[in-house]
């Protein structure tokens, strides 16, 4: 009886309040983009959790691979300069 | 493996992990998921029976938080590689189980008050530590969790003060769902430490952060003065206060009635299976109609609004 073709899966990203990001909240599966809206609605906005919705193809996203973690963000390991900590200011120089 | 062994590092999705791991973590997620929607039915028997349109919108909207929370959980568990359709397949065929306590049956408006109070109380000791689990989509989705039962907690509670202040009858009716669900509410907590094989390495994997007998008596020291407040008594003559310990001492559960239940002969194993599959089955052509709507309009609209 059970119905082989899984409906895709859609990743949901609600904005809490206005002025605020998308936030990425979890996922759920919906045969098409309307109907993922629809139940992302009902699933994760159940409070007013939000003010606005996306859904998002799964198979959409692209994402880093965590083995090669290290080595992908390698380059910004030795910039400490980039942080405006790096630099030592005299005593009692002040907004800088 | 690093992360699970660091009690400060969450484990996500695309991490290396030991095989233990992944089947433990589905098996208990899977298993919770099932206990949020098989847990919807005995409440959900008494939303057309509900003594007011306050407590059946209350209790509408408790059921389907339950939904919800199946919902968040299914998810979680599909972030370990494993389809819904076969978590949903181990609950019809009986490979996965669900928790012990949803197949006591519900027989007065106060079961429901006693669920809320008890069964959810217990749920919350079990599910806070959870919000710290090792790994990420299933200690956010506790999370989630956690808020939205803390109003279920209390509705129950609600009901059972309710009727508790009523009439001697209607006092009755909650002293008689509380002395039915009271040790079925701590067999919820699993069995005893010393039974509990798998609690080391769930704890060494972070997956749990306490154990079981840890847990209820956490339960029991907070449900007693509760009890009071609703001026109704716990059925354990055992109880009483060990000023050494700083905990109340309780009676032990029945646990070969636990065993009983889990093996598939409580009161109720088999009326909420086959609910359940029956419900899964009628919904096929929903699902069917659904993808065939999907596949028709994808066919003939290929743009979509951008978004905003």
């Amino acid at each position: 009886m059970t119905t082989r073709a899984e409906w895709p899966l859609w990743e949901v990203f609600v904005r809490a309040r206005r002025g605020m990001a998308h936030v990425h909240v979890g996922s759920l599966h919906a045969p098409d983009a309307e109907m993922a809206l629809r139940n992302a609605r009902d699933v994760y906005t159940r409070r007013q959790e939000g003010v606005s919705l996306w859904v998002v193809p799964a198979t959409a996203v692209v994402a880093s691979t965590p083995d090669l973690q290290g080595a992908f963000f390698e380059p910004a390991a030795d910039k400490d300069y980039r942080h405006p900590t790096h630099y030592s200011v005299p005593e009692g120089v002040d907004h800088l | 493996m690093e992360p699970a062994t660091d009690r400060s590092a969450t484990v996500e999705p695309r991490d290396p992990m030991p095989d233990g791991y992944r089947r433990t973590l589905v098996r208990q997620i899977a298993q919770h998921a099932h206990s949020e929607i098989i847990g919807m039915q005995p409440e959900g028997e008494w939303i057309a029976r509900a003594p007011s349109l306050r407590r059946k919108a209350i209790l509408m909207a408790k059921v389907q938080d339950e939904a919800g929370h199946g919902l968040y959980l299914y998810a979680a568990a599909e972030t370990l590689g494993t389809p819904r359709e076969e978590l949903l397949d181990a609950l019809h065929t009986g490979r996965q189980k669900y928790s012990s306590i949803f197949n006591y049956p519900t027989l007065t408006w106060a079961d429901v008050g006693a669920i809320g109070w008890l069964v959810d109380g217990a749920a919350i000791v079990n599910q806070v530590p959870l919000c710290r689990c090792s790994y990420g989509p299933y200690a956010r989705a506790m999370v989630r969790i956690c808020k939205e039962e803390s109003f279920h907690q209390r509705q129950g509670f609600e009901i059972l003060h309710t009727l508790s202040h009523g009439t001697p009858a209607q006092k009755a009716m909650a002293q008689d769902a509380v002395d039915r669900f009271w040790w079925p509410s701590l067999m919820m907590f699993g069995p005893p430490d010393a039974d509990s094989p798998n609690t080391v390495q769930s704890m060494a994997w972070g997956i749990k952060r306490f154990t079981n007998d840890e847990l209820r008596q956490r339960f029991v020291d907070i449900a007693v003065p509760q009890a009071e407040a609703l001026g109704l008594t716990l059925p354990d003559p055992e109880l009483r206060w060990n000023e050494e310990r700083g905990h109340w001492d309780f009676g032990t559960p029945d646990f070969a009635e636990l065993a009983e239940v889990v093996a598939g002969r409580g009161p109720c194993n088999a009326q909420r299976l086959a609910h359940r599959v029956r419900a899964h089955e009628d919904g096929a052509w929903v699902r069917e109609a659904a993808a065939a709507y999907a596949a028709k309009r994808a066919a003939r609209t290929p743009t979509r609004e951008p978004a905003a």
